[in-house]
């Protein structure tokens, strides 16, 4: 209560976010409107903790990447407040910029330089010294896999060893806020596999994450808090488990031992038939597995196999931004 | 010391890339300068006899060298900024804590180092046709400086307002040629008219190829003091303009 009041008396000193919780990132009434007139941002509030593993979603055109364009200085923003672990991006822009490293979704690296360079001339930008420069590339690119390619001219690799290098290159200042913009975006799935280790492995060590993706399975299996935005407005802000948590029906595709001719009726559950051997079941979140697959068997069905008709997360982002 | 490293960084990226590409970069200077020194000084030359006391080809050596240094000073800004931009890696320096008055010295060093490499290698040319008396060392240095400084900012002027290729070949074409050739290089401004003298007065390049000629070989139409302020001025006004367009964005962020 006292020190609310002092932060509404001197918010620099006092401030809540500054000196009880820390956040990785505080955004007040973000606002964006281009020259065109189009307003892609509605004045948003945002925060993520320090340390957070943080999911930023949102259909296409709804303001993801103008968020984090004004966040990562290359957007301006037209109102509102921006603070990276305190920081004012207004006032303290190069204090900002030191905390913040950023994978942005298209290639944005010199096709015509070696991937050890990309990396060095980053740290040169950031200050850090040639010597140290040369350590921390190394660490970098032996991190991401890359160090055997560093003489490469980087136009010869591949789309997911490009997207390794912007990552390798967002870290070897040591950034506090790792900001990932659909890093998976086009690549295979061993590859996003192995880039959701990596990621792992950089929010263990410490680094707060906020990650955009379109793959929602993406964001269910890193990320402990979500904020979903449609239309430049933030529709839903809270933690993965609650979210989920919301989800009243679970719905999955069971394939059968043998073929039927009408679907079988169970009680409280929704079950619809897909074709002769499939049928697609609704099953309440409070209610289990086991008492469908006792009627099942009693009414002679054997389930030979069974999957997630889509993606949990997937069916509630749908619902809530009405696709 | 953080500011040092970052603007020796972006120095090195330029000049890797300008010596990277070096049969772009030098080799044709010194071919066309030959050439203008086989055709103009020693072929026609001899027709034209002497301007203000000096041989036509001492007296076009000067502007022949500034020439080059404008040319590829300008180039190099123009063509690596765009580029910087077309690629998006720009985006590379907007996020990292470079305070936009380093970015600018960077490219424009970038310039100036390759307008000033080029000029030696045009000065390296010219003795093969005459020999260069440099009667002020020192002013001569300065004005090849200077030229390689205002021409490498213009060029980036011209590179944040560039939308498309066709932007950074027009003004070149188009201004910057004909500006070079309007600037007394070839000519001595007392043989126009009265008119196209006084119009001549606002042509930077005549500032700039007066004073060197001065240096080199003593020889000048325009008042050194005035000529020296008048480059000053342009270089004060061009990083004055340059900053501002970085400091909002221009042609750079949304």
């Amino acid at each position: 209560m006292i020190l609310t009041g002092l932060s509404q008396i001197a918010p620099d000193f006092f401030s809540f976010n500054q000196v009880i919780i820390m956040k990785a990132l505080s955004i007040r009434n973000l606002t964006k409107t281009y020259g065109n007139g189009f307003t892609a941002l509605h004045g948003i509030d945002l925060e993520v903790e320090d340390g957070d593993f943080f999911a930023l979603l949102g259909p296409n055109g709804a303001g993801k990447s103008t968020a984090i364009g004004i966040i990562c200085s290359l957007i301006n923003l037209s109102a509102g407040t921006v603070r990276v672990f305190g920081h004012d991006l207004a006032r303290q822009t190069e204090k900002v910029k030191q905390c913040i490293g950023m994978v942005p979704q298209e290639i944005n690296f010199n096709q015509f330089e070696t991937v050890q360079n990309i990396v060095l001339n980053q740290a040169g930008y950031y200050g850090i010294a040639y010597k140290e420069a040369l350590i921390r590339a190394e660490k970098c690119l032996k991190h991401m896999h890359l160090w055997d390619q560093r003489h490469t001219v980087s136009r010869r690799l591949s789309g997911g060893m490009k997207r390794r290098v912007m990552i390798a290159r967002a870290l070897v200042h040591n950034p506090r806020l790792l900001i990932l913009d659909e890093p998976t975006a086009g690549v295979d799935i061993e590859i996003r596999r192995s880039m959701w280790q990596l990621m792992r492995e950089v929010n263990e060590q410490g680094t707060t994450i906020i990650l955009t993706t379109h793959y929602l399975e993406e964001a269910e299996s890193l990320c402990r808090n979500i904020a979903i935005i449609d239309k430049g407005t933030i529709i839903k802000h809270s933690k993965m488990a609650d979210l989920l948590a919301q989800i009243k029906v679970n719905h999955f595709i069971l394939d059968l031992a043998h073929r039927i001719t009408k679907p079988p009726v169970v009680e409280g559950y929704e079950i619809v038939q897909l074709d002769s051997q499939t049928l697609q079941v609704g099953i309440p979140s409070e209610k289990g597995f086991n008492q469908l697959f006792s009627e099942l068997t009693r009414q002679g069905i054997s389930v030979m196999s069974m999957k997630n008709k889509s993606n949990r997360l997937e069916s509630l982002f749908l619902d809530l931004v009405g696709g | 010391m953080r500011y040092r490293i970052a603007l020796l960084t972006i120095v090195t990226k330029e000049v890797r890339r300008f010596m990277r590409i070096w049969p772009q970069t030098m080799l044709p200077p010194a071919i066309t300068t030959a050439l203008y020194f086989l055709i103009f000084g020693t072929l026609m030359g001899q027709r034209i006899g002497n301007i203000s006391g000096a041989s036509y080809m001492d007296y076009i050596v000067p502007g022949i060298i500034l020439m080059s240094v404008i040319s590829h000073s300008y180039a190099n800004v123009v063509s690596s900024f765009y580029s910087t931009k077309f690629q998006r890696h720009i985006e590379e320096l907007l996020v990292s804590p470079v305070p936009n008055w380093v970015i600018l010295a960077g490219y424009v060093s970038g310039g100036v180092c390759r307008g000033l490499l080029v000029g030696t290698v045009v000065i390296g040319i010219s003795l093969l046709f005459t020999t260069i008396p440099v009667i002020h060392l020192g002013l001569s240095c300065l004005v090849f400086l200077l030229t390689a400084i205002l021409f490498a900012l213009a060029g980036f002027i011209n590179a944040v307002f560039a939308d498309s290729f066709d932007d950074i070949s027009i003004i070149p074409n188009f201004i910057l040629t004909p500006l070079t050739y309007l600037g007394g290089v070839f000519y001595s401004v007392d043989m126009l008219p009265e008119l196209w003298q006084k119009i001549s007065l606002v042509n930077p390049i005549l500032y700039i190829v007066n004073s060197f000629r001065y240096g080199l070989i003593g020889v000048t139409d325009i008042d050194i003091t005035v000529a020296l302020t008048m480059i000053i001025s342009f270089i004060g006004a061009l990083i004055v303009f340059s900053l501002y367009l970085l400091n909002k964005g221009v042609g750079i962020k949304q």
